[in-house]
Protein backbone atom coordinates (compact mmCIF):
# COMPACT_ATOMS: atom_id res chain seq x y z
CA UNK A 1 0.00 0.00 0.00
CA UNK A 2 1.21 3.32 -0.87
CA UNK A 3 0.14 5.68 1.99
CA UNK A 4 0.32 8.89 -0.21
CA UNK A 5 -2.43 7.28 -1.93
CA UNK A 6 -4.97 7.54 0.37
CA UNK A 7 -7.44 10.27 1.06
CA UNK A 8 -7.48 11.85 4.50
CA UNK A 9 -10.82 10.01 5.40
CA UNK A 10 -9.24 6.41 4.96
CA UNK A 11 -6.16 7.55 6.45
CA UNK A 12 -7.65 8.73 9.84
CA UNK A 13 -9.31 4.97 9.64
CA UNK A 14 -6.37 3.61 9.98
CA UNK A 15 -4.43 5.61 12.26
CA UNK A 16 -7.70 4.81 14.20
CA UNK A 17 -6.98 1.39 13.95
CA UNK A 18 -3.76 1.49 14.75
CA UNK A 19 -2.65 0.04 10.92
CA UNK A 20 -0.39 2.58 10.45
CA UNK A 21 1.29 5.24 12.57
CA UNK A 22 1.45 9.04 11.52
CA UNK A 23 5.21 8.73 11.90
CA UNK A 24 5.36 6.55 8.91
CA UNK A 25 2.78 8.72 6.96
CA UNK A 26 4.42 11.50 7.37
CA UNK A 27 7.65 9.81 6.05
CA UNK A 28 5.65 8.50 3.24
CA UNK A 29 5.01 12.15 2.24
CA UNK A 30 8.68 13.39 2.89
CA UNK A 31 9.84 10.43 0.82
CA UNK A 32 7.42 11.64 -1.96
CA UNK A 33 8.13 15.03 -1.63
CA UNK A 34 11.99 14.79 -1.63
CA UNK A 35 11.65 12.43 -4.86
CA UNK A 36 9.04 14.99 -6.53
CA UNK A 37 10.20 17.98 -5.52
CA UNK A 38 13.39 18.41 -8.17
CA UNK A 39 10.26 17.74 -10.95
CA UNK A 40 7.53 20.22 -9.66
CA UNK A 41 8.95 22.79 -6.85
CA UNK A 42 5.34 22.96 -5.00
CA UNK A 43 7.38 23.71 -1.85
CA UNK A 44 9.25 26.96 -0.74
CA UNK A 45 10.22 25.43 2.73
CA UNK A 46 9.99 21.69 3.88
CA UNK A 47 9.74 21.16 7.80
CA UNK A 48 11.39 18.22 8.02
CA UNK A 49 12.35 17.27 11.42
CA UNK A 50 9.68 19.46 12.55
CA UNK A 51 7.55 17.36 10.78
CA UNK A 52 8.76 14.40 12.66
CA UNK A 53 8.31 15.35 15.85
CA UNK A 54 4.46 16.43 15.09
CA UNK A 55 3.79 12.75 13.89
CA UNK A 56 5.24 11.21 16.98
CA UNK A 57 3.12 13.63 19.18
CA UNK A 58 0.09 12.51 17.23
CA UNK A 59 0.78 8.95 17.29
CA UNK A 60 0.99 9.38 21.22
CA UNK A 61 -2.63 11.30 21.19
CA UNK A 62 -3.71 8.35 18.96
CA UNK A 63 -2.45 5.63 21.32
CA UNK A 64 -4.34 7.84 24.44
CA UNK A 65 -7.69 7.68 22.12
CA UNK A 66 -7.33 11.43 21.78
CA UNK A 67 -7.65 11.56 18.44
CA UNK A 68 -10.31 13.33 15.66
CA UNK A 69 -10.21 13.12 11.86
CA UNK A 70 -7.22 15.50 11.28
CA UNK A 71 -4.99 13.72 13.97
CA UNK A 72 -1.54 13.13 12.52
CA UNK A 73 -2.08 14.20 8.76
CA UNK A 74 0.53 15.44 6.88
CA UNK A 75 -0.57 18.99 5.26
CA UNK A 76 0.83 22.01 3.84
CA UNK A 77 0.36 25.47 3.86
CA UNK A 78 0.62 28.65 0.89
CA UNK A 79 3.40 30.79 2.18
CA UNK A 80 1.65 33.89 2.67
CA UNK A 81 -0.16 32.17 5.41
CA UNK A 82 1.04 32.21 8.94
CA UNK A 83 2.57 29.60 11.04
CA UNK A 84 4.45 30.71 14.28
CA UNK A 85 8.36 30.10 13.74
CA UNK A 86 8.39 29.73 9.72
CA UNK A 87 8.98 31.98 6.94
CA UNK A 88 5.91 33.63 5.42
CA UNK A 89 7.42 34.95 2.35
CA UNK A 90 4.08 35.44 0.01
CA UNK A 91 6.36 34.70 -2.62
CA UNK A 92 8.50 38.24 -2.48
CA UNK A 93 11.51 39.03 -2.21
CA UNK A 94 10.59 41.59 0.26
CA UNK A 95 9.30 38.75 2.75
CA UNK A 96 12.38 36.74 2.10
CA UNK A 97 14.02 36.59 5.88
CA UNK A 98 10.05 37.20 7.23
CA UNK A 99 9.62 34.74 9.91
CA UNK A 100 5.98 34.44 11.54
CA UNK A 101 5.70 35.51 14.97
CA UNK A 102 2.30 34.24 15.37
CA UNK A 103 -0.13 31.41 13.99
CA UNK A 104 -2.86 32.55 12.06
CA UNK A 105 -6.49 31.94 13.32
CA UNK A 106 -7.29 29.20 10.70
CA UNK A 107 -3.67 27.60 11.79
CA UNK A 108 -4.74 27.61 15.18
CA UNK A 109 -7.28 26.07 15.09
CA UNK A 110 -6.49 23.26 12.78
CA UNK A 111 -3.62 22.59 15.22
CA UNK A 112 -5.83 21.88 18.30
CA UNK A 113 -6.45 18.82 16.42
CA UNK A 114 -3.04 18.03 15.37
CA UNK A 115 -2.30 17.43 12.01
CA UNK A 116 1.22 17.13 10.72
CA UNK A 117 2.73 20.21 8.98
CA UNK A 118 4.97 19.40 6.17
CA UNK A 119 5.76 23.17 4.98
CA UNK A 120 5.26 26.17 2.95
CA UNK A 121 4.10 26.33 -0.61
CA UNK A 122 4.71 28.34 -3.83
CA UNK A 123 2.19 30.95 -4.97
CA UNK A 124 2.49 34.44 -7.34
CA UNK A 125 4.38 37.20 -5.35
CA UNK A 126 1.70 38.38 -2.71
CA UNK A 127 -0.82 36.04 -4.35
CA UNK A 128 -1.35 38.06 -7.53
CA UNK A 129 -1.14 36.24 -10.72
CA UNK A 130 -3.03 32.77 -11.92
CA UNK A 131 0.00 30.89 -12.64
CA UNK A 132 2.29 30.81 -9.58
CA UNK A 133 4.71 32.61 -12.30
CA UNK A 134 5.39 35.86 -10.78
CA UNK A 135 6.88 33.84 -7.73
CA UNK A 136 10.00 35.45 -6.65
CA UNK A 137 11.50 32.44 -6.13
CA UNK A 138 11.08 30.42 -9.78
CA UNK A 139 7.67 28.78 -10.68
CA UNK A 140 5.86 25.54 -10.01
CA UNK A 141 4.54 23.20 -12.79
CA UNK A 142 1.37 21.06 -13.12
CA UNK A 143 1.72 17.68 -11.98
CA UNK A 144 -0.57 16.27 -15.22
CA UNK A 145 2.19 18.08 -17.75
CA UNK A 146 5.33 19.67 -16.51
CA UNK A 147 5.42 22.19 -19.47
CA UNK A 148 2.18 23.91 -18.39
CA UNK A 149 1.58 25.94 -15.24
CA UNK A 150 -0.63 24.77 -12.09
CA UNK A 151 -2.73 27.95 -12.27
CA UNK A 152 -2.20 30.46 -9.68
CA UNK A 153 -2.29 32.09 -7.07
CA UNK A 154 -2.21 29.16 -4.72
CA UNK A 155 -0.47 26.63 -7.36
CA UNK A 156 1.61 24.94 -4.75
CA UNK A 157 -0.83 24.24 -2.57
CA UNK A 158 -2.69 22.74 -5.34
CA UNK A 159 0.52 21.32 -7.05
CA UNK A 160 1.17 19.35 -3.30
CA UNK A 161 -1.90 17.95 -3.03
CA UNK A 162 -2.60 16.37 -6.59
CA UNK A 163 0.77 14.81 -6.58
CA UNK A 164 -0.15 13.56 -3.45
CA UNK A 165 2.92 15.03 -1.67
CA UNK A 166 0.58 16.28 1.11
CA UNK A 167 -2.84 14.83 2.45
CA UNK A 168 -4.14 18.65 2.10
CA UNK A 169 -3.05 21.79 1.28
CA UNK A 170 -4.13 25.68 2.29
CA UNK A 171 -4.52 28.11 0.14
CA UNK A 172 -5.79 31.43 0.05
CA UNK A 173 -8.83 32.90 -2.86
CA UNK A 174 -9.55 36.62 -3.52
CA UNK A 175 -10.51 36.01 -6.90
CA UNK A 176 -10.27 32.55 -8.12
CA UNK A 177 -6.71 31.28 -6.19
CA UNK A 178 -8.35 27.95 -5.06
CA UNK A 179 -10.53 27.17 -7.39
CA UNK A 180 -8.60 27.64 -10.57
CA UNK A 181 -5.07 26.06 -9.76
CA UNK A 182 -7.44 23.40 -8.26
CA UNK A 183 -9.23 22.76 -11.13
CA UNK A 184 -6.26 22.93 -13.72
CA UNK A 185 -4.12 20.58 -11.12
CA UNK A 186 -7.46 18.18 -11.21
CA UNK A 187 -8.13 18.39 -6.84
CA UNK A 188 -11.11 19.63 -5.08
CA UNK A 189 -10.71 22.99 -4.20
CA UNK A 190 -13.04 25.00 -1.40
CA UNK A 191 -13.76 28.60 -1.23
CA UNK A 192 -15.56 29.59 1.67
CA UNK A 193 -18.02 32.71 2.01
CA UNK A 194 -16.28 36.09 3.01
CA UNK A 195 -16.72 36.11 6.83
CA UNK A 196 -16.82 32.50 7.14
CA UNK A 197 -13.46 32.05 7.91
CA UNK A 198 -10.94 34.40 9.80
CA UNK A 199 -8.52 36.29 7.75
CA UNK A 200 -6.37 36.97 10.50
CA UNK A 201 -2.66 35.98 10.03
CA UNK A 202 -3.03 35.54 5.96
CA UNK A 203 -1.03 38.48 4.54
CA UNK A 204 -3.43 40.97 3.13
CA UNK A 205 -4.30 41.21 -0.90
CA UNK A 206 -7.50 42.31 -1.03
CA UNK A 207 -9.04 42.87 2.58
CA UNK A 208 -12.56 42.68 1.28
CA UNK A 209 -11.96 39.77 -1.14
CA UNK A 210 -9.83 37.43 0.33
CA UNK A 211 -11.10 34.24 2.12
CA UNK A 212 -8.92 30.88 3.08
CA UNK A 213 -9.61 27.91 1.23
CA UNK A 214 -9.08 24.17 1.33
CA UNK A 215 -7.54 22.05 -1.66
CA UNK A 216 -8.18 18.27 -1.15
CA UNK A 217 -8.52 14.98 -3.00
CA UNK A 218 -12.35 14.64 -2.00
CA UNK A 219 -14.86 16.80 -1.34
CA UNK A 220 -15.72 15.21 1.99
CA UNK A 221 -11.75 15.44 3.00
CA UNK A 222 -12.07 19.25 2.15
CA UNK A 223 -14.89 19.69 4.41
CA UNK A 224 -13.18 18.08 7.23
CA UNK A 225 -11.03 20.40 7.09
CA UNK A 226 -12.90 23.70 6.31
CA UNK A 227 -15.02 22.09 9.31
CA UNK A 228 -12.29 23.25 11.89
CA UNK A 229 -11.58 26.62 9.93
CA UNK A 230 -14.69 28.27 10.26
CA UNK A 231 -16.24 30.46 12.51
CA UNK A 232 -15.98 33.97 14.27
CA UNK A 233 -12.74 35.26 15.18
CA UNK A 234 -11.91 38.28 17.50
CA UNK A 235 -9.08 38.93 15.24
CA UNK A 236 -11.09 39.78 12.34
CA UNK A 237 -14.31 41.67 12.31
CA UNK A 238 -15.36 41.08 9.53
CA UNK A 239 -15.77 37.29 10.08
CA UNK A 240 -19.25 36.66 11.17
CA UNK A 241 -21.16 35.11 14.37
CA UNK A 242 -23.11 32.72 12.33
CA UNK A 243 -23.13 28.98 13.75
CA UNK A 244 -20.92 26.60 12.05
CA UNK A 245 -23.18 23.52 10.86
CA UNK A 246 -22.24 19.83 11.37
CA UNK A 247 -21.37 19.40 7.76
CA UNK A 248 -21.13 15.96 7.88
CA UNK A 249 -24.87 15.44 7.95
CA UNK A 250 -24.82 17.06 4.76
CA UNK A 251 -22.43 14.15 3.28
CA UNK A 252 -24.98 11.80 1.53
CA UNK A 253 -28.17 13.39 1.28
CA UNK A 254 -27.59 13.43 -2.43
CA UNK A 255 -29.15 16.26 -4.82
CA UNK A 256 -32.35 14.98 -5.82
CA UNK A 257 -34.82 18.00 -5.93
CA UNK A 258 -32.15 20.49 -5.69
CA UNK A 259 -32.69 23.42 -8.20
CA UNK A 260 -29.59 24.01 -10.16
CA UNK A 261 -29.40 27.16 -12.23
CA UNK A 262 -26.80 27.83 -14.85
CA UNK A 263 -26.22 31.15 -15.29
CA UNK A 264 -26.04 31.70 -19.19
CA UNK A 265 -23.48 34.75 -19.45
CA UNK A 266 -20.88 32.13 -18.38
CA UNK A 267 -21.36 30.15 -22.06
CA UNK A 268 -20.72 32.96 -23.85
CA UNK A 269 -17.37 32.48 -27.09
CA UNK A 270 -14.11 31.64 -25.77
CA UNK A 271 -14.68 28.67 -23.77
CA UNK A 272 -12.73 25.78 -24.54
CA UNK A 273 -15.00 23.12 -26.81
CA UNK A 274 -13.19 20.37 -24.15
CA UNK A 275 -14.75 22.59 -21.49
CA UNK A 276 -17.88 23.17 -22.50
CA UNK A 277 -18.41 19.21 -23.11
CA UNK A 278 -17.35 18.58 -19.80
CA UNK A 279 -19.53 21.11 -17.95
CA UNK A 280 -22.62 19.75 -20.19
CA UNK A 281 -21.79 16.24 -19.16
CA UNK A 282 -22.08 17.62 -15.66
CA UNK A 283 -24.99 19.28 -15.91
CA UNK A 284 -26.13 15.76 -17.34
CA UNK A 285 -25.20 13.71 -14.41
CA UNK A 286 -26.86 16.61 -12.22
CA UNK A 287 -30.05 15.89 -13.91
CA UNK A 288 -29.73 11.96 -14.07
CA UNK A 289 -28.84 12.38 -10.28
CA UNK A 290 -32.74 14.01 -9.96
CA UNK A 291 -31.61 17.71 -9.77
CA UNK A 292 -33.68 20.16 -11.51
CA UNK A 293 -31.54 22.38 -13.54
CA UNK A 294 -32.56 25.53 -15.39
CA UNK A 295 -31.29 28.51 -16.82
CA UNK A 296 -31.04 31.48 -15.08
CA UNK A 297 -29.14 34.92 -15.45
CA UNK A 298 -26.74 37.43 -14.43
CA UNK A 299 -27.01 40.17 -16.20
CA UNK A 300 -24.13 42.37 -14.83
CA UNK A 301 -21.94 39.75 -13.71
CA UNK A 302 -19.13 40.32 -17.21
CA UNK A 303 -18.65 43.34 -15.41
CA UNK A 304 -17.32 41.77 -12.29
CA UNK A 305 -13.42 41.69 -13.47
CA UNK A 306 -13.45 45.67 -14.53
CA UNK A 307 -15.25 46.32 -11.24
CA UNK A 308 -12.38 43.41 -9.15
CA UNK A 309 -9.42 44.94 -10.97
CA UNK A 310 -10.13 48.65 -9.40
CA UNK A 311 -11.55 47.41 -5.86
CA UNK A 312 -8.45 44.75 -5.58
CA UNK A 313 -5.40 47.31 -7.07
CA UNK A 314 -7.29 49.94 -4.77
CA UNK A 315 -7.08 47.41 -1.41
CA UNK A 316 -3.55 46.51 -2.82
CA UNK A 317 -2.12 50.03 -2.78
CA UNK A 318 -3.04 50.50 0.63
CA UNK A 319 -2.36 46.88 2.02
CA UNK A 320 1.18 47.23 0.58
CA UNK A 321 2.19 50.61 1.89
CA UNK A 322 2.94 48.97 4.92
CA UNK A 323 6.21 47.66 3.44
CA UNK A 324 8.49 50.35 3.78
CA UNK A 325 11.53 48.69 5.38
CA UNK A 326 11.08 50.17 8.88
CA UNK A 327 8.91 47.70 11.03
CA UNK A 328 9.68 44.31 9.06
CA UNK A 329 10.61 42.86 5.62
CA UNK A 330 13.47 44.48 3.72
CA UNK A 331 15.14 47.17 4.62
CA UNK A 332 17.86 48.91 1.81
CA UNK A 333 20.24 51.20 3.76
CA UNK A 334 19.98 54.91 2.70
CA UNK A 335 20.85 58.40 3.05
CA UNK A 336 16.85 59.52 4.76
CA UNK A 337 14.03 58.35 5.70
CA UNK A 338 12.41 59.30 1.87
CA UNK A 339 15.13 57.28 -0.10
CA UNK A 340 14.73 54.57 2.42
CA UNK A 341 10.98 53.93 1.32
CA UNK A 342 11.77 53.92 -2.44
CA UNK A 343 15.05 51.76 -2.42
CA UNK A 344 13.39 49.11 -0.06
CA UNK A 345 10.22 48.94 -2.03
CA UNK A 346 11.82 49.32 -5.75
CA UNK A 347 14.29 46.40 -4.91
CA UNK A 348 11.91 44.56 -2.85
CA UNK A 349 8.15 43.93 -4.84
CA UNK A 350 8.60 42.43 -8.44
CA UNK A 351 6.72 43.57 -11.58
CA UNK A 352 3.44 42.46 -10.58
CA UNK A 353 2.89 43.96 -7.63
CA UNK A 354 4.38 47.51 -8.72
CA UNK A 355 1.85 47.50 -11.89
CA UNK A 356 -1.28 46.68 -9.10
CA UNK A 357 0.20 49.31 -6.98
CA UNK A 358 0.43 51.89 -9.27
CA UNK A 359 -3.25 50.92 -10.73
CA UNK A 360 -4.67 51.12 -7.49
CA UNK A 361 -3.11 54.31 -6.38
CA UNK A 362 -4.04 55.70 -10.13
CA UNK A 363 -7.91 54.50 -9.02
CA UNK A 364 -8.11 56.05 -5.74
CA UNK A 365 -5.93 59.30 -6.36
CA UNK A 366 -8.35 62.77 -6.14
CA UNK A 367 -9.87 63.93 -9.51
CA UNK A 368 -10.34 59.48 -10.46
CA UNK A 369 -12.28 58.27 -7.59
CA UNK A 370 -15.27 58.66 -8.86
CA UNK A 371 -15.00 57.03 -12.00
CA UNK A 372 -13.36 54.14 -10.63
CA UNK A 373 -13.65 53.04 -7.14
CA UNK A 374 -16.54 54.50 -5.95
CA UNK A 375 -18.56 53.28 -9.92
CA UNK A 376 -16.75 49.56 -9.17
CA UNK A 377 -18.19 49.43 -5.81
CA UNK A 378 -21.71 50.56 -6.95
CA UNK A 379 -21.32 47.90 -9.45
CA UNK A 380 -20.38 45.25 -6.74
CA UNK A 381 -23.34 45.82 -5.65
CA UNK A 382 -25.37 45.28 -8.15
CA UNK A 383 -23.42 42.24 -8.97
CA UNK A 384 -24.03 40.76 -5.40
CA UNK A 385 -27.86 41.50 -5.67
CA UNK A 386 -28.02 39.62 -8.57
CA UNK A 387 -26.76 36.64 -6.98
CA UNK A 388 -29.14 36.68 -4.59
CA UNK A 389 -31.57 36.96 -6.74
CA UNK A 390 -30.73 33.90 -8.57
CA UNK A 391 -30.88 31.81 -5.48
CA UNK A 392 -34.37 32.85 -4.60
CA UNK A 393 -35.13 30.73 -7.42
CA UNK A 394 -32.12 28.15 -7.39
CA UNK A 395 -30.10 26.08 -4.58
CA UNK A 396 -27.27 26.24 -6.12
CA UNK A 397 -25.57 27.46 -9.76
CA UNK A 398 -22.90 25.55 -11.74
CA UNK A 399 -20.39 26.81 -14.42
CA UNK A 400 -16.87 25.99 -15.42
CA UNK A 401 -14.45 27.28 -13.33
CA UNK A 402 -11.99 28.38 -16.25
CA UNK A 403 -12.66 28.72 -19.81
CA UNK A 404 -9.97 26.36 -20.69
CA UNK A 405 -7.16 23.56 -19.09
CA UNK A 406 -3.80 24.76 -17.80
CA UNK A 407 -2.37 26.81 -20.03
CA UNK A 408 1.88 26.65 -21.00
CA UNK A 409 4.42 27.86 -19.12
CA UNK A 410 5.21 31.27 -20.36
CA UNK A 411 2.49 31.47 -22.89
CA UNK A 412 0.77 34.30 -21.23
CA UNK A 413 3.27 35.81 -18.79
CA UNK A 414 4.16 38.54 -21.43
CA UNK A 415 0.71 40.69 -21.06
CA UNK A 416 -0.90 41.05 -18.29
CA UNK A 417 -4.22 42.16 -19.14
CA UNK A 418 -4.85 38.44 -20.19
CA UNK A 419 -3.76 37.09 -16.91
CA UNK A 420 -6.21 39.28 -15.40
CA UNK A 421 -9.06 37.97 -17.43
CA UNK A 422 -8.23 34.46 -16.31
CA UNK A 423 -10.09 35.02 -13.18
CA UNK A 424 -13.62 35.64 -15.00
CA UNK A 425 -15.79 32.54 -14.04
CA UNK A 426 -14.18 32.58 -10.12
CA UNK A 427 -13.94 36.35 -9.74
CA UNK A 428 -17.35 37.36 -9.44
CA UNK A 429 -17.53 35.02 -6.67
CA UNK A 430 -15.25 36.90 -4.34
CA UNK A 431 -17.42 40.35 -6.41
CA UNK A 432 -20.67 38.82 -4.61
CA UNK A 433 -18.51 37.32 -1.59
CA UNK A 434 -20.52 33.81 -2.09
CA UNK A 435 -18.76 30.44 -1.95
CA UNK A 436 -17.92 28.09 -4.51
CA UNK A 437 -16.28 24.54 -5.20
CA UNK A 438 -13.93 23.34 -8.03
CA UNK A 439 -14.85 20.32 -8.40
CA UNK A 440 -12.40 17.48 -11.15
CA UNK A 441 -15.17 16.49 -13.91
CA UNK A 442 -13.12 15.29 -16.68
CA UNK A 443 -9.88 15.43 -18.50
CA UNK A 444 -9.25 17.05 -21.79
CA UNK A 445 -7.85 15.10 -24.58
CA UNK A 446 -4.13 15.68 -24.00
CA UNK A 447 -4.70 14.54 -20.46
CA UNK A 448 -5.32 17.84 -18.28
CA UNK A 449 -7.75 17.99 -15.77
CA UNK A 450 -11.27 20.31 -16.75
CA UNK A 451 -13.14 21.51 -13.33
CA UNK A 452 -16.25 22.34 -12.81
CA UNK A 453 -17.49 25.30 -10.20
CA UNK A 454 -20.65 25.07 -7.72
CA UNK A 455 -21.84 28.54 -6.44
CA UNK A 456 -23.95 28.45 -3.19
CA UNK A 457 -25.51 31.51 -1.64
CA UNK A 458 -23.91 33.18 1.72
CA UNK A 459 -22.81 30.59 4.37
CA UNK A 460 -24.78 28.01 2.71
CA UNK A 461 -21.35 25.73 2.15
CA UNK A 462 -22.95 22.60 2.95
CA UNK A 463 -25.08 22.35 -0.32
CA UNK A 464 -21.45 22.66 -1.67
CA UNK A 465 -20.59 19.49 0.20
CA UNK A 466 -23.89 17.89 -0.70
CA UNK A 467 -23.72 18.58 -4.16
CA UNK A 468 -20.47 18.43 -4.56
CA UNK A 469 -20.13 14.80 -2.96
CA UNK A 470 -23.13 13.49 -4.81
CA UNK A 471 -21.40 14.66 -8.31
CA UNK A 472 -17.87 13.45 -7.18
CA UNK A 473 -19.52 9.78 -6.25
CA UNK A 474 -21.46 9.89 -9.61
CA UNK A 475 -18.65 10.74 -11.65
CA UNK A 476 -16.35 8.33 -10.70
CA UNK A 477 -13.05 9.67 -11.94
CA UNK A 478 -9.94 8.03 -10.25
CA UNK A 479 -7.21 11.22 -11.02
CA UNK A 480 -4.09 10.86 -10.44
CA UNK A 481 -0.79 12.56 -12.15
CA UNK A 482 1.89 9.57 -13.62
CA UNK A 483 5.22 11.49 -12.24
CA UNK B 1 -7.71 55.83 -22.44
CA UNK B 2 -3.95 56.71 -22.19
CA UNK B 3 -2.02 57.95 -19.59
CA UNK B 4 0.83 60.11 -20.08
CA UNK B 5 4.73 59.51 -19.19
CA UNK B 6 4.44 62.32 -16.00
CA UNK B 7 1.12 60.89 -15.20
CA UNK B 8 3.21 57.42 -14.10
CA UNK B 9 6.17 59.34 -12.63
CA UNK B 10 3.08 60.68 -10.35
CA UNK B 11 1.69 58.12 -9.32
CA UNK B 12 4.89 56.60 -8.90
CA UNK B 13 5.90 59.29 -6.75
CA UNK B 14 2.28 58.95 -4.65
CA UNK B 15 3.15 55.17 -3.99
CA UNK B 16 6.74 55.51 -3.27
CA UNK B 17 8.05 53.51 -6.18
CA UNK B 18 11.04 53.96 -8.49
CA UNK B 19 11.00 53.07 -12.49
CA UNK B 20 14.07 53.46 -14.84
CA UNK B 21 12.93 55.43 -18.19
CA UNK B 22 12.49 51.51 -20.14
CA UNK B 23 9.99 50.85 -17.13
CA UNK B 24 8.58 53.76 -17.03
CA UNK B 25 7.56 53.31 -20.60
CA UNK B 26 6.14 49.76 -20.18
CA UNK B 27 4.12 50.65 -17.48
CA UNK B 28 2.11 53.78 -19.55
CA UNK B 29 1.32 50.65 -21.67
CA UNK B 30 0.09 48.40 -19.90
CA UNK B 31 -1.91 50.76 -17.70
CA UNK B 32 -3.29 52.26 -20.41
CA UNK B 33 -4.29 49.13 -21.21
CA UNK B 34 -5.59 47.85 -18.02
CA UNK B 35 -7.64 51.30 -17.61
CA UNK B 36 -8.89 50.76 -21.16
CA UNK B 37 -10.38 47.38 -19.80
CA UNK B 38 -11.51 48.79 -16.49
CA UNK B 39 -13.17 51.92 -18.51
CA UNK B 40 -15.66 49.49 -19.53
CA UNK B 41 -18.08 49.73 -16.41
CA UNK B 42 -19.05 53.64 -17.28
CA UNK B 43 -21.49 51.17 -19.74
CA UNK B 44 -23.32 50.32 -16.73
CA UNK B 45 -25.59 53.35 -16.29
CA UNK B 46 -26.06 55.28 -12.97
CA UNK B 47 -29.40 54.81 -13.03
CA UNK B 48 -28.88 51.11 -12.23
CA UNK B 49 -26.38 51.64 -9.81
CA UNK B 50 -27.65 54.54 -8.04
CA UNK B 51 -29.25 52.96 -5.65
CA UNK B 52 -26.83 51.33 -2.66
CA UNK B 53 -26.95 48.08 -2.08
CA UNK B 54 -28.39 47.20 1.30
CA UNK B 55 -26.64 44.08 3.16
CA UNK B 56 -28.73 43.00 6.01
CA UNK B 57 -25.34 41.11 7.07
CA UNK B 58 -22.85 44.30 6.61
CA UNK B 59 -23.18 45.71 10.20
CA UNK B 60 -20.28 46.99 12.05
CA UNK B 61 -18.24 44.77 14.17
CA UNK B 62 -16.67 47.45 16.67
CA UNK B 63 -14.35 46.50 19.75
CA UNK B 64 -13.46 49.14 22.51
CA UNK B 65 -10.79 51.61 21.66
CA UNK B 66 -8.50 49.99 24.37
CA UNK B 67 -4.89 49.73 24.25
CA UNK B 68 -3.49 46.05 25.19
CA UNK B 69 -0.07 44.90 25.99
CA UNK B 70 0.99 42.04 23.05
CA UNK B 71 1.67 38.95 24.28
CA UNK B 72 4.38 38.90 21.40
CA UNK B 73 5.90 42.17 21.60
CA UNK B 74 9.58 41.05 21.37
CA UNK B 75 8.86 38.58 18.25
CA UNK B 76 7.05 41.70 16.40
CA UNK B 77 10.22 44.05 17.42
CA UNK B 78 12.59 41.57 16.59
CA UNK B 79 11.46 42.06 12.85
CA UNK B 80 12.27 45.46 13.14
CA UNK B 81 15.87 46.37 10.75
CA UNK B 82 16.67 48.77 13.33
CA UNK B 83 15.77 48.78 17.21
CA UNK B 84 16.65 50.93 20.17
CA UNK B 85 15.49 49.72 23.87
CA UNK B 86 12.10 48.44 23.11
CA UNK B 87 11.32 50.62 20.33
CA UNK B 88 11.82 50.41 16.18
CA UNK B 89 14.60 52.89 14.95
CA UNK B 90 13.67 54.89 11.98
CA UNK B 91 15.96 58.15 10.21
CA UNK B 92 14.89 61.22 11.12
CA UNK B 93 11.40 63.08 9.89
CA UNK B 94 12.21 66.46 10.46
CA UNK B 95 15.38 68.61 9.94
Amino acid sequence: MDLTDLTIKQAAELLRRKEISSVELTQAHLERIKKLEPKLHAFLHVAESEALKQAEEADRLIGEGENSVLTGIPYAVKDNILVKGFQATAGSKILENYIAPYDATVIKKLKQAGPVFLGKTNLDEFAMGVSTETSAFGLTRNPYNLEKVPGGSSGGSACAAAASEALFALGTDTGGSVRQPASFCGVVGLKPTYGRCSRYGLIALGSSLDQPGVMAKTVEDAFSVFQLMAGQDEFDSTSLPKAVPDYSKHLHQGVKGMKIGIPKEYFVAGIDPEVRAVVEGTIKKMEELGAIVSETSLPHVQYSIAAYYIILPVEISANLSRYDGIRYGLSVPSEDLASGYYQSRASGFGPEPKRRIMIGTYASSAGYYDAYYKKAKQVQGLIKSEFTQAFGEHDLLLTPVSPHPAFGIGEKSSDPLSLYLEDIFTGPLNIAGVPGLSLPAGLSKSGLPIGVQLIAPHFAEERLLQAGSALEQALGLKLKPDL
Amino acid sequence: MSISIEEVEKIARLARLSFSPEEKQKLQQELSAILDYVGQLKEVQDKIVEKPYDDPDSVNLMRDDVAEESPIKLELLAQAPAREQGFVKVKSVLE
